[in-house]
């Protein structure tokens, strides 16, 4: 049985227009980002007669035109991500690393914390699902720390404002991250402070009605995603990114190498201290941290204050207590805030 | 027919149920809303991701929020099969 979940019917006719509006919109979205900067100048200088040279037009051009190229690059990310988390399920994850031994259960649960859909709210019933099914502990943490830390609005405000390199780095290190606390926290042997009740469930998980929805009902999700996902954080994407602006016109060169740069040891553990209550979404702390990198702070320190802002959230651990004891609550964040230390520390050294 | 809404109070468990609401009313169709909200309850349906519908026992789908015009069709689809 095919249980549809996007329209009840699409004809043949609006499936190919679809299609063409798609192919149509692809293009101007490719011919507006490369043309961008120039717009975006002509538009300040320009028409608007500004001063190159005060700090006023430098935070101005700076707003204009990483705003609508963030904004941008998320529609597309999100679009596809919305397409590619179709063919992942919370089921199929649990069916993949039911049984799996640790360390190979760790990497393909951090990697397929990627690309499953997941909100920090089923968190619970999550755990529950993977505990039940014999996820072994320490394979279901991993898939805990990856899921929220590397989601793809993370991954698009790095790629926009820091290139990909600085983008491919976070998600590499955010996965040996969540690997590592999975491994630990998995040798711990930390069942005991699970509470009881979860292993003595009994859920009918019996027949579940698994539909496959055809490609265009893929690409419904994809601007589903996109409408839900982008509609909801662009207010932070424009208020990180006016902050980010104003740090980068006013704020003078230097001023944060004292405090968030390299010689100063003590900045990694002290950045993820403050990160780890901070709750905030990627789309509002990435900006703001990228314009902090510029007045002189580490990528390490740096890296190390957005992982644990984004990757620990309160709210999350709040909820987990309702399945997890207190001492595992805090071996879970208290692993993962040292696996963020070490990853900051060795990023400062290298670079 | 029983309508189930299976969520712990998240924002898009409160915009399934307004959707519920809207889509049963178009249809002129009377049933309640049962709201669960226990993370035993949800887990003993098997539902790993919030919110879920639950129409006469039938876990419909997880984990995400359909338009008004979906869960109609679903209301029509599986909700006379048991009454």
């Amino acid at each position: 049985m095919a249980i549809e979940v996007t329209s009840p019917a699409a004809s043949s006719g609006r499936i190919v227009r679809r299609f063409l509006l798609i192919a149509i919109s692809m293009v101007v979205w490719i011919i507006v980002y490369l043309q961008l900067q120039n717009g975006v100048d002509w538009l300040l200088f320009r028409f608007a007669g500004l001063n190159h040279d005060s700090r006023l037009s430098e935070t101005l051009r700076f707003f204009f035109f990483e705003a609508p190229k963030v904004l941008m690059l998320l529609l597309l990310v999100v679009f596809v991500i919305g397409i590619v988390r179709t063919y992942f399920s919370a089921e199929n994850t649990r069916r993949i690393l039911g049984g799996k031994k640790t360390f190979v259960g760790n990497v393909l649960a951090s990697l397929l914390g990627i690309v499953t859909p997941f909100c920090s709210c089923s968190a619970v019933p999550l755990f529950i699902g993977f505990v039940e099914a014999g996820v072994p502990l320490g394979v279901t943490f991993s898939f805990l720390v990856a899921a929220p830390m590397i989601n793809e609005i993370a991954v698009v405000l790095l790629l926009g404002l820091f290139g990909w390199k600085t983008a491919l780095l976070y998600i590499s290190t955010g996965l040996v991250v969540a690997i590592f606390s999975g491994v630990v926290i998995g040798k711990m042997k930390m069942e005991r402070f699970v509470e009881e009740w979860v292993f003595k469930l009994n859920s009918a998980a019996g027949e579940r009605s698994e539909s496959r929805p055809a490609f265009h009902e893929r690409i419904d999700m994809g601007f589903l995603a996109v409408a839900e996902i982008v509609g909801k954080v662009w207010p932070y994407v424009l208020v990180g990114i006016a902050v980010g602006a104003w740090i980068h016109g006013f704020v003078p060169a230097d001023f944060m190498a004292g405090i968030m740069g390299k010689s100063a040891w003590w900045a990694v553990p002290v950045s993820v201290l403050i990160g780890v209550p901070l709750y905030s979404n990627a789309a509002g702390i990435i900006p703001i941290v990228q314009a902090l990198m510029e007045k002189g702070a580490s990528l390490g320190t740096v890296l190390a204050f957005m992982m644990s802002v984004i990757g620990l959230s309160f709210p999350e651990t709040i909820i987990l207590r309702k399945v997890l004891k207190i001492q595992l609550i805090l071996v879970f964040v208290g692993t993962v805030a040292a696996g963020i230390i070490i990853v900051g520390y060795i990023f400062n050294a290298i670079y | 027919m029983k309508i189930k809404i299976l969520g712990s109070g998240c924002v898009n468990c409160q915009t399934l149920e307004k959707r519920m609401v809207v889509a049963l009313d178009e249809l002129d169709v009377k049933a309640e809303i049962e709201k669960v909200q226990s993370f035993q309850d949800i887990a003993s349906y098997g539902v790993m991701s919030t919110p879920a519908l639950v129409i006469d026992g039938k876990v419909l789908f997880q984990g995400m929020v359909p338009k008004v015009e979906v869960l109609k069709d679903m209301v029509t689809r599986f909700g006379d099969e048991g009454s």
